[in-house]
C-alpha cells in the first residue's frame, strides 16, 4: 500500500490512503488526548478533545482523513488550552466528584483533566440531577458521569449487536438512556462481559464488587501519564473488569 | 387530566405503521400520527413502534426525545406554542403571553389541571412580519392582539374545535413588497419542463451553469456543479431533496414560495430529477410550517394529475419522478443538511457524518443526493422558463440575479423583498421605510449583527453574505434584548452533540445573563470573548461554528452595550444570586432576620 | 531578614482534611515559617482575617457563613488560594446538590430515625443553608488552585515553595496532580 507523509509538530509521520490523523499518530505512537476516539470503533467526533490545527485550521484528528503534506500541530500551549477548557466543560457539566469515584484513578476524563493542566473546573457548574441504576446485578450507572461519547451505544450496536443504549433528549438536556420499557439495565439482555461494559472512559458504567480491587493511589493514572500509557482499554485489554 | 384508553395504543400503531409500509425512515410521520391521536407520544407507543418496526425501543426513544414538537408527557387538548423570536419580542409578545397564560390560568410548558391546554414557548416560526404569532395544535395565528388572546381563550373554555375558530384567525399574510424575476410575471406549470425536455439534460445544466445560480441556503455552492456532481456520481438511485426548513429566526422567504409559488418549486425539484436521474425527490417541510401541509398535498396531486409528476412525466417514456413531503418536528439543526438527512431517514437530527464525502455523493440512505433550499429550485424553474441571460445579466460578478430578502422589525413596510445582488444595506432599509435604524441583524441569529458604519455594504457573496433574514432595529431598541434572545435561541437548538456547542451555548447563557442582571464586569467579557472563540474553532458543524456570531459581533461593534452594565468596583461577581440562595432555607425556618440574608 | 509574609487559612465547607494535610508537610513547616506567619487560622484562634499577603481556604459554599468568610478572606488577602477538591467544585458535601434543599433538610430533621421533637432548626445563631454548595470561585476571584482530596503534603510543599519562590505560573508535576 502507498505510503504518504504528513508532519505532526514537525516530526513525519507516515500513512495510508483511507488513515484519519488519529491512526496515523497512534500507529507512530504519538499521544493525541481523545475521549470519545476507540480504535475499534468508527470515528465519533462529539468530545472535540482531539482537536488539532492542521494548515492553520482547527479540526478533530480522530475524523479527519490524513492528506499528503498536512501540516498538523498538536502538542502547542494554544491546543493545551483549547483542550483544557474543554476538559473543563465536561466537568463542570455532569457531576464529576473524584474522591468519592470508584473510577478515580482509572479515569481517562481525568487522567486527560491531568495531562492538559486542569487544576481548576473554571466554568460555572450546572449540578445537573441524575440517576444512578444499580439494578443490574453485575452493572451499575451512574448518569452523573457520563459524558455522551456514545462508546457503549457504539459497542452494544457494534460489537455486541444488542442496541443496550442510545442518546435522548437535545442539547443540554441530551442523556444517555437504556434499552427497556423500564428504562433500568436489569431488563435489558446487558451482561458484564459485553464489550459495552469495558469501554466507558468515565465512572459512568461500573463493575460491582470491583471497587477496590487496585487501591487507590496505584491505579493506572496514578502511576503514570495518560500521554505514555494511553487509554484503559489499551493498557489493560484482557483485564478491563478489574478496572476499579 | 383525561387518561388515554391504552388500548387503543397498539391497534393504533399497526395502523400508522402500516400507512407508511412499515418504513422505519418515516418513523417522524408515524410519531406525528401518534402524537396527533393522543397529544403526545405514550410509552406504549414506543414500545408498540420497536416491536412493529423491529428497532430498539430506546432508538424510537430517542428520536421522540430529540424533536421539541414531539412531548413525551401528555399535553393539552390545545397545545400552544408561542413563537420567541425577538422581532415578536418587539412586537409585544412577552406581555400578551403573560396575558393568556394569566386568562387560561395555566402555567408556561406545564398543562392546565383539567388537560385543556398547554401554553409554551418556541424559536421563531416564520411570522415576524406579523407576529406575534403562535401555533395552536401545529396551525399557526399570527397578528395576535390582546382582543383575539380573549376570543382565543373563550374558544378553549368552550371547547370549542380548531375547524369552528374563525377562519380569519388562521390567514397568513404574504406581505409581498417587491417583485423581480423570481417573483414577478405569470408562470404556467410545466412550462420550464417542456423547455427542459426540448433543450435536453446537459443543455439544460448548461443553461443553469450559464445562469450563475448559487445555492440560497447560505452556503452558495454552484448548483450547476452540485447537480453534475451528482448526476456523475454512480449508484442505483439518486435522490433530490428540497430544503424548506427555514429556521433562521426572521426568515419567511420559503414560506411565501411554497404559499404563493410551490409550483416553481416542486418543478424546480422535478427538473433537478430528470438531470440527475433522480426518480424520488421529498420536501423537507418544517415542523412550523404544518399548516402548508394540505395546500402542498393539494399542489403535488394537481401537478400528478396533470402529468408534471409520476411515471412518464410530459408522455416522455422514462421520465418518473415523485415528492413525499417530510413534515420536521422542530429543530433549526435540521435546517443543516447532514441533519436534515438523518431526520429524513428517521433519526435524531444530529450532523452525525462529517464530509466529506458530502450528501450530493453519499446522502439519503448512502445514495447521491442534491439537497437545495426552496428558492434555489424555484430559482431553476425561472432560469429555465426566461434563459440565463435574463438571470446573469442582474447581481454582481461573482452573485447572479436576485435575492429574496425577509423583513422584519422597526420599518413601516415589512415583507418579502426581491432584490438584485449586490443591493446595499441603505438601500434595503430606505425600500421598507426603515428611520433612525441602529443594528440590522442579517441571516438570523447565525448571522452578522451590521451597524450603521457598514450600511453601504452590498449583500452579494463577494461581500455581506445573507441568508435572507433582514432584522432591523431602530434606536429605541435595547440591543442585550436581542443578544439574550440569540443566547436561548442557540441554548435550545443546540443539538448537544458536541461538547463546545453543546456546553458552551449555555456556559455563554449565564454569562449574558451576569450582564442583565448587571453583574457582569471586564472580566466577564474577557471570558465570554474566549469562550466565544472556543466555541467557534471547536464545534463540530455549522451551528457551533456561528452560535457565537452574535456575542463576538454585539462586543466588537456595540461595546458600550456591555461596558454601560459593568458592575462597579468589584473585581469579579458572583456567578449566582448569593441572597436568592438562601431561598429554599429562609422558606423552611421561615426566617426573616438580618442574617437570613446574603 | 525580609519582612514575613502574612498568611490566613480557614475550612469552609471542608472536613479540615487539608489542613491536616498542610500540616503533613512535617518538619517543612519549620522552613516554612521561616517567611511567613500566620493571621487567622484553626491554630492560631484569631477570629476575623486582617490585611494579609496569602490567603488559603479550604472547603466549598454550604452555607451564608462560609460566604461571609470568604468575602472577608478576598477582601483581605493579596492572593487567595483554593486549596482541595471541595474548594473546586464543591468536593463530597455538592453530593447533596442531587437532591433539593428541603429533602435533605427533612431526612436529617423530621424522618431521621431517632429523630426526637422532629424540626427543621431556626435559631438565627445557626447560618443558612444555600440551595445548593458551589466552589468558591464561583463567588469570588481565586488566584491559585491546588486540586486533590485531599493535596498530598508533598503537592502543598511544592506548591507553596514555588509561590514564596516568586513563581506566578505554577505547574505540578504528574505526580502531585490529583483530583482524588
Amino acid at each position: 500500500m502507498t505510503q504518504y507523509d504528513i508532519t505532526i509538530d514537525g516530526q513525519k509521520v507516515s500513512f495510508t490512503e483511507g488513515q484519519t490523523i488519529m491512526d496515523a499518530a497512534l500507529a507512530a505512537g504519538i499521544y493525541i488526548p481523545h475521549l470519545c476516539h476507540h480504535p475499534e470503533f468508527a470515528p465519533h467526533g462529539s468530545c472535540r478533545v482531539c482537536t488539532v490545527t492542521v494548515n492553520g485550521r482547527n479540526t478533530t484528528a480522530c475524523n479527519t482523513r490524513a492528506m499528503p503534506d498536512q501540516v498538523v500541530l498538536n502538542n502547542t500551549k494554544e491546543l493545551e488550552a483549547t483542550r483544557r477548557a474543554i476538559v473543563q466543560m465536561l466537568f463542570v457539566e455532569g457531576n464529576h466528584l473524584c474522591p468519592g469515584c470508584e473510577k478515580t484513578g482509572n479515569c481517562q476524563l481525568q487522567a486527560i483533566g491531568y495531562y492538559v493542566g486542569m487544576l481548576t473546573p473554571h466554568y460555572t457548574h450546572f449540578y445537573p440531577i441524575r440517576a444512578v441504576d444499580a439494578s443490574h446485578p453485575d452493572v451499575a450507572i451512574d448518569f452523573n458521569r457520563c459524558i455522551l461519547c456514545e462508546l457503549c451505544v457504539r459497542a452494544s450496536r457494534d460489537a455486541d449487536h444488542k442496541n443496550v443504549f442510545a442518546l435522548s433528549g437535545r442539547g443540554l438536556k441530551t442523556h444517555l438512556i437504556v434499552n427497556s420499557p423500564t428504562g433500568k439495565l436489569a431488563d435489558t439482555n446487558f451482561a458484564v462481559t459485553d464489550k459495552a461494559a469495558q469501554v466507558c472512559p468515565v465512572g459512568a458504567i461500573l463493575h460491582k464488587r470491583q471497587a477496590f480491587v487496585i487501591p487507590i493511589g496505584e491505579r493506572l493514572y496514578d502511576r503514570q501519564p495518560i500521554n505514555l500509557v494511553g487509554d484503559l482499554a489499551q493498557s489493560n485489554p484482557q483485564g478491563a473488569t478489574t478496572h476499579g | 387530566m383525561s387518561s388515554i384508553d391504552l388500548t387503543t395504543v397498539r391497534p393504533a400503531v399497526q395502523a400508522i405503521v402500516h400507512a407508511y409500509h412499515g418504513k422505519s425512515t418515516h418513523l417522524l410521520q408515524m410519531l406525528w400520527r401518534v402524537q396527533e391521536k393522543y397529544s403526545y407520544i405514550p410509552e406504549l407507543a414506543i414500545d408498540s413502534l420497536a416491536g412493529e418496526l423491529n428497532l430498539p425501543r430506546a432508538q424510537i426513544a430517542g428520536v421522540a426525545g430529540f424533536y421539541s414538537f414531539f412531548h413525551q408527557q401528555p399535553r393539552g387538548q390545545y397545545d400552544i406554542l408561542f413563537s420567541d423570536n425577538i422581532i415578536e419580542q418587539m412586537q409585544g409578545k412577552v406581555e400578551l403571553m403573560a396575558y393568556m397564560l394569566k386568562k387560561l390560568g395555566v402555567q408556561c410548558g406545564q398543562p392546565r389541571p383539567d388537560g385543556r391546554v398547554t401554553v409554551d414557548n418556541t424559536s421563531c416560526i416564520g411570522m415576524s412580519d406579523q407576529g406575534p404569532a403562535i401555533l395552536i395544535n401545529g396551525h399557526t395565528i399570527a397578528r395576535l392582539t390582546k382582543s383575539r388572546i380573549d376570543t382565543i381563550v373563550d374558544l378553549i373554555n368552550y371547547q370549542v374545535t380548531l375547524a369552528e375558530w374563525p377562519k380569519e384567525f388562521f390567514e397568513v399574510h404574504s406581505n409581498i413588497q417587491r417583485k423581480h424575476i423570481l417573483l414577478g410575471g405569470y408562470f404556467e406549470a410545466g412550462s420550464a419542463l417542456q423547455v427542459m425536455l426540448k433543450k435536453g439534460a446537459d443543455l439544460s445544466l448548461a443553461e443553469l451553469g450559464h445562469s450563475g445560480l448559487r445555492g440560497c441556503g447560505g452556503a452558495g455552492f454552484k448548483t450547476e456543479s452540485k447537480w453534475l456532481i451528482c448526476r456523475n456520481t454512480p449508484a442505483d438511485e439518486h435522490i433530490v431533496i428540497c430544503n424548506a426548513d427555514e429556521g433562521e429566526p426572521g426568515t419567511f422567504k420559503d414560506r411565501i414560495l411554497m404559499q404563493r409559488y410551490a409550483d416553481l418549486m416542486f418543478e424546480g425539484m422535478t427538473l433537478c430529477g430528470y438531470i440527475i436521474n433522480a426518480k424520488k425527490g421529498f420536501l423537507y417541510l418544517r415542523g412550523e410550517y404544518r399548516f402548508l401541509l394540505e395546500s402542498l398535498e393539494a399542489v403535488l396531486d394537481r401537478r400528478r394529475k396533470d402529468g408534471l409528476l409520476g411515471d412518464n412525466i410530459l408522455d416522455t417514456p422514462g421520465f418518473s419522478f415523485d415528492i413525499e413531503i417530510h413534515l420536521g418536528a422542530g429543530g433549526y439543526i435540521c435546517g443543516a443538511e447532514i441533519a436534515l438527512i438523518e431526520s429524513i431517514e428517521g433519526n435524531r437530527g444530529i450532523p452525525r457524518r462529517r464530509p466529506p464525502p458530502f450528501p450530493v455523493t453519499q446522502g439519503y440512505l448512502g445514495k447521491p443526493t442534491v439537497v437545495n433550499n426552496v428558492e434555489t429550485f424555484a430559482l431553476a424553474t425561472k432560469v429555465m422558463v426566461d434563459g440565463a441571460e435574463r438571470f446573469n445579466t442582474l447581481g454582481t460578478a461573482q452573485s447572479k440575479g436576485t435575492k429574496l430578502i425577509s423583513i422584519s422589525g422597526d420599518c413601516d413596510r415589512p415583507g418579502i423583498y426581491e432584490f438584485p445582488f449586490g443591493i446595499t444595506v441603505r438601500e434595503v432599509l430606505e425600500a421598507c421605510g426603515a428611520q433612525e435604524v441602529q443594528a440590522v441583524q442579517n441571516s438570523g441569529a447565525a448571522g452578522y449583527c451590521i451597524s450603521p458604519e457598514e450600511f453601504d455594504r452590498r449583500l452579494c457573496f463577494e461581500d455581506l453574505n445573507t441568508t435572507g433574514s433582514f432584522m432591523i432595529f431602530n434606536r429605541t431598541r435595547d440591543l442585550m434584548d436581542l443578544v439574550r434572545n440569540f443566547a436561548n435561541f442557540f441554548v435550545h437548538e443546540s443539538c448537544g452533540f458536541c461538547t463546545p456547542c453543546r456546553v458552551g451555548t449555555s456556559l455563554l447563557q449565564q454569562y449574558i445573563e451576569k450582564f442583565v442582571s448587571g453583574n457582569g464586569n471586564a472580566y466577564d467579557l474577557q471570558e465570554m470573548a474566549t469562550l466565544s472563540h472556543l466555541i467557534k474553532t471547536t464545534s463540530h458543524c455549522g451551528l457551533g461554528m456561528t452560535a457565537a456570531n452574535y456575542v463576538q459581533d454585539t462586543m466588537k461593534k456595540f461595546p458600550q452595550l456591555y461596558q454601560k452594565r459593568f458592575k462597579s468596583g468589584s473585581s469579579l461577581s458572583p456567578s449566582f444570586d448569593l441572597d436568592a440562595a438562601l431561598n429554599e432555607a429562609r422558606k423552611l425556618t421561615k426566617r426573616t432576620d438580618a442574617s437570613a440574608h446574603l | 531578614m525580609a519582612k514575613k509574609l502574612r498568611v490566613a487559612t480557614a475550612s469552609l465547607a471542608g472536613c479540615f482534611g487539608c489542613h491536616m494535610a498542610f500540616l503533613d508537610i512535617d518538619e517543612q513547616l519549620l522552613e516554612l515559617l521561616k517567611y511567613i506567619e500566620f493571621d487567622r487560622t484553626p491554630l492560631t484562634d484569631i477570629k476575623h482575617c486582617g490585611p494579609c499577603d496569602i490567603g488559603i481556604l479550604e472547603g466549598g459554599l454550604c452555607n451564608a457563613e462560609n460566604v461571609h468568610v470568604l468575602q472577608e478572606f478576598r477582601d483581605n488577602c493579596k492572593i487567595l488560594i483554593a486549596l482541595g477538591a471541595c474548594s473546586l467544585n464543591g468536593g463530597v458535601p455538592a453530593m447533596r446538590n442531587n437532591f433539593t434543599l428541603q429533602e435533605c433538610l427533612e431526612e436529617s430533621y423530621l424522618n431521621a430515625i431517632g429523630a426526637e421533637n422532629p424540626h427543621i432548626p431556626d435559631d438565627p445563631e445557626i447560618p443558612l443553608l444555600l440551595n445548593k454548595v458551589h466552589p468558591i470561585y464561583e463567588v469570588v476571584k481565586i488566584d491559585y488552585f491546588l486540586p486533590g482530596c485531599p493535596p498530598s503534603g508533598d503537592a502543598i510543599w511544592a506548591f507553596l515553595s514555588d509561590l514564596l519562590a516568586g513563581k506566578t505560573e505554577i505547574k505540578l508535576p504528574h505526580q502531585l496532580l490529583h483530583y482524588d
